[in-house]
């Protein structure tokens, strides 16, 4: 019981062949496509990859890479088949060729499909990676004079001014680091040492936050020093003040620049590997009816295509029974010329 | 009196179609990248209308997107034009055409290098527009409540940021301005009532400068208040601290990015050489008219008769037809 038979004239499975050449050749265009958006995501990822503790993000442009490398090959060598499938002779040059060729294309597929759940799953891992490394830079704003941190500085002030976002979950994480370097602390202050002595690690903590904290759409001049200190601005009232700084953490601001990203390339990879699951199923079709026309003789006649040739649970039994056979390439109880039974 | 006669044998008159109809086509994509270019130009200036007091310097984007379309019109006649010169029955259609066709190339040719000239021109008139745009900018940063002006204070800060500059000249045309609305100054202060007495406007006036004139290369955070007080900071000297604020002034920055866009013409040259080969071509195919050997060495020329005699030539019937219109009452 075959799945999936459909019947071919001549004239159909020329035409079929001609549009198999077609849309490989479009497959072509889709994976350059699929390589260019694996690039595009890789490029955004290191513009940012100072604040992002860990690089296994990039499994998923690598992926999409390798992915569209391989599509633009296999539909190549898929193209220069189906042009030549349209003629019987030139069909018996490829024919020990087809069967493997659309197995690995399957498996091909696949990867596809997985590159495009990749893009969705990723937002977990994201969000753990961007939460210690933005906590990291943070840490580290002040060592502009450390080899290896000294533009973490301008690192996060460009963030938080492009992405408008303050600090990690809010602008209240800057209360907790010492972002000003001891390089510019008067230690003789009384103001300063109070500070330092005020927490058990020596830091001088402050309730202000960095200029680039700043919100453009404030209507005042920005308070960035004793934020939380009605008294000390006129007219101020730290609760109900809405737009002097921004409000939104740079967390989510980069996890929803990132995920807005990755939902569209998803989506277009997805789309991507529907129209290959097509052009293999075609590929499919072509094989079988061309390998019939082989077996009944006559190159002008009907042939039958399929893309099973039994059900499936045959068609899963006899292979899972080659693969079993495949050690045993000699059963010595079935030779006779070996403990001949005399 | 000819003027640039050369001799044309049938091969070269051959090989300057063809050579003629691919640079054609060249000129026309060039035409349409001086088109884009004018769009991008003006699309550029447009975004920053608001420290813009007038809009003078619009005339170059428009030269340039109105000789980009025209460049594009004509290269794509000049194509066709070539494609019919080598068929000598089919060039004779073209005949009447051709010199008003030739009369308009040239003008606009002359128009294409005139907006170049334009761009270095226009420098002058653009600083002029910027300095007093941006000074009013400046001068309403504060008045973000009054309709008309609430945006001036977020553009200002998005500007300063964008293009890394404080101030119109500098980041001391702040210290001349009152940048803080009077609705956040507590008058019963004795510091503030101290600074309005000092100057004879009654304005609150501090050396001090917005968040967004801060520079974040700077290794420290940055000093925008007190800035001409060493002593209000520790370990600070005005005087060589370069990295704490821009120390560039935002005309200078938007006068340096505008000539930077407008530098970019040059398609001009383009379409003048392709009209001198196309009227070398035009008037060696109007010898072999009426010949049956179509394969017979020809001359060409730029012009007829000598310059003052072909221009006396296009001007004498403008000037016949402005007589006669000024005779009709």
């Amino acid at each position: 019981m075959a799945v999936g038979k459909v019947t071919f004239t001549k004239a159909e499975r020329e035409k079929l062949a001609q549009l198999l050449w077609l849309l490989n050749w479009i497959s072509v265009l889709t994976g350059v496509i699929l390589f260019s958006l694996g690039l595009f995501l890789r490029v955004e990822i290191q513009k940012r990859q100072e604040v992002m503790s860990d690089q296994e993000i990039l499994y998923v442009p690598h992926m999409l890479i390798t992915t569209g490398l391989v599509a633009c090959c296999i539909n190549f060598l898929g193209g220069k088949i189906c042009y030549e499938c349209t003629d019987t002779s030139k069909f018996l040059r490829w024919k020990l060729v087809l069967l493997p060729y659309i197995v690995c294309t399957f498996f091909f597929t696949f990867c596809v499909l997985v590159g495009a759940l990749m893009c969705y799953s990723i937002r977990n891992q994201l969000e753990e990676s961007l939460f210690l490394g933005l906590r990291n830079a943070m840490r580290y704003y002040k060592d502009t004079d450390t080899p290896g941190r000294c533009f973490l500085k301008r690192t996060v002030d460009l963030l938080q001014m492009q992405f408008q976002c303050c600090g990690n979950a809010g602008y209240r994480d800057w209360f907790h680091v010492q972002w000003i370097s001891n390089r510019y602390l008067d230690m003789t202050s009384s103001d300063v040492r109070d500070r330092l002595r005020s927490n058990v690690e020596g830091k001088y903590l402050m309730d202000g936050v960095p200029f680039s904290c700043c919100s453009t759409l404030s209507p005042r001049p920005c308070i960035q020093q004793q934020v939380t200190n009605n008294s000390a601005h006129y007219n101020y009232r730290h609760q109900t003040e809405q737009l002097n700084l921004w409000r939104r953490g740079c967390r989510q601001a980069l996890l929803d620049h990132y995920t807005s990203i990755m939902r569209s390339i998803g989506l277009i990879v997805l789309l991507i590997w529907l129209f290959e699951l097509l052009v293999l199923t075609g590929v499919r079709y072509l094989q079988t009816a061309m390998e019939n026309v082989l077996r009944l003789g006559n190159p002008d006649c009907e042939s039958d295509g399929w893309i099973l040739e039994n059900s499936l649970a045959e068609t899963a039994r006899s292979n899972f029974n080659i693969i079993k056979n495949l050690g045993k390439c000699y059963q010595v109880d079935d030779d006779p010329n070996i403990n001949p039974v005399s | 009196m000819v003027v640039m006669k050369m001799k044309f044998p049938f091969e070269k008159r051959v090989k300057l179609a063809q050579g003629l109809w691919v640079l054609s086509w060249f000129a026309a994509v060039a035409g349409a990248i001086t088109f884009t270019l004018g769009c991008i130009l003006k699309t550029e200036l447009r975004k920053r209308a608001e420290v813009m007091d007038n809009t003078d310097v619009h005339v170059v984007p428009n030269t340039l997107m109105l000789v980009g379309l025209a460049s594009l019109g004509i290269n794509y006649f000049a194509g066709k034009i070539c494609q019919d010169a080598l068929d000598a029955g089919r060039f004779p259609r073209w005949k009447t055409f051709l010199k008003p066709y030739f009369a308009t190339s040239c003008f606009f040719t002359v128009l294409m290098l005139l907006s170049v000239v334009m761009s270095y021109v226009m420098k002058g008139s653009l600083e002029n527009s910027l300095k007093i745009g941006l000074r009013n900018g400046i001068r309403f940063y504060k008045d973000t409540d009054t309709p008309g002006r609430c945006f001036q204070k977020q553009n200002i800060d998005r500007l300063q940021m964008d293009f890394q500059c404080c101030g119109n000249t500098d980041h001391r045309d702040w210290f001349e301005v009152q940048w803080i609305s009077n609705r956040y100054l507590d008058f019963s202060s004795k510091d503030v009532k101290d600074r309005i007495k000092s100057n004879v406007d009654g304005r609150y006036l501090l050396d001090g400068v917005p968040f967004s004139c801060c520079n974040p290369s700077s290794p420290r955070p940055c000093i925008q208040y007190q800035i001409t007080n060493n002593s209000a900071h520790y370990n600070y000297d005005y005087q060589t601290e370069e990295l704490n604020i821009y120390l560039r002034g935002c005309r200078e920055a938007l006068v340096h990015y505008y000539m930077g866009l407008m530098n970019t013409i040059g398609a001009g040259v383009l379409t003048g050489s392709v009209l001198v080969c196309l009227r070398y071509l035009q008037t060696a195919m109007e010898a072999v008219a009426g010949q049956e050997n179509t394969e017979i060495e020809t001359e060409g020329y730029l012009l007829e008769k000598g310059v003052k005699e072909t221009i006396m030539e296009y001007v004498d019937p403008v000037r016949m037809y402005s007589h006669l219109t000024r005779l009709r009452p």
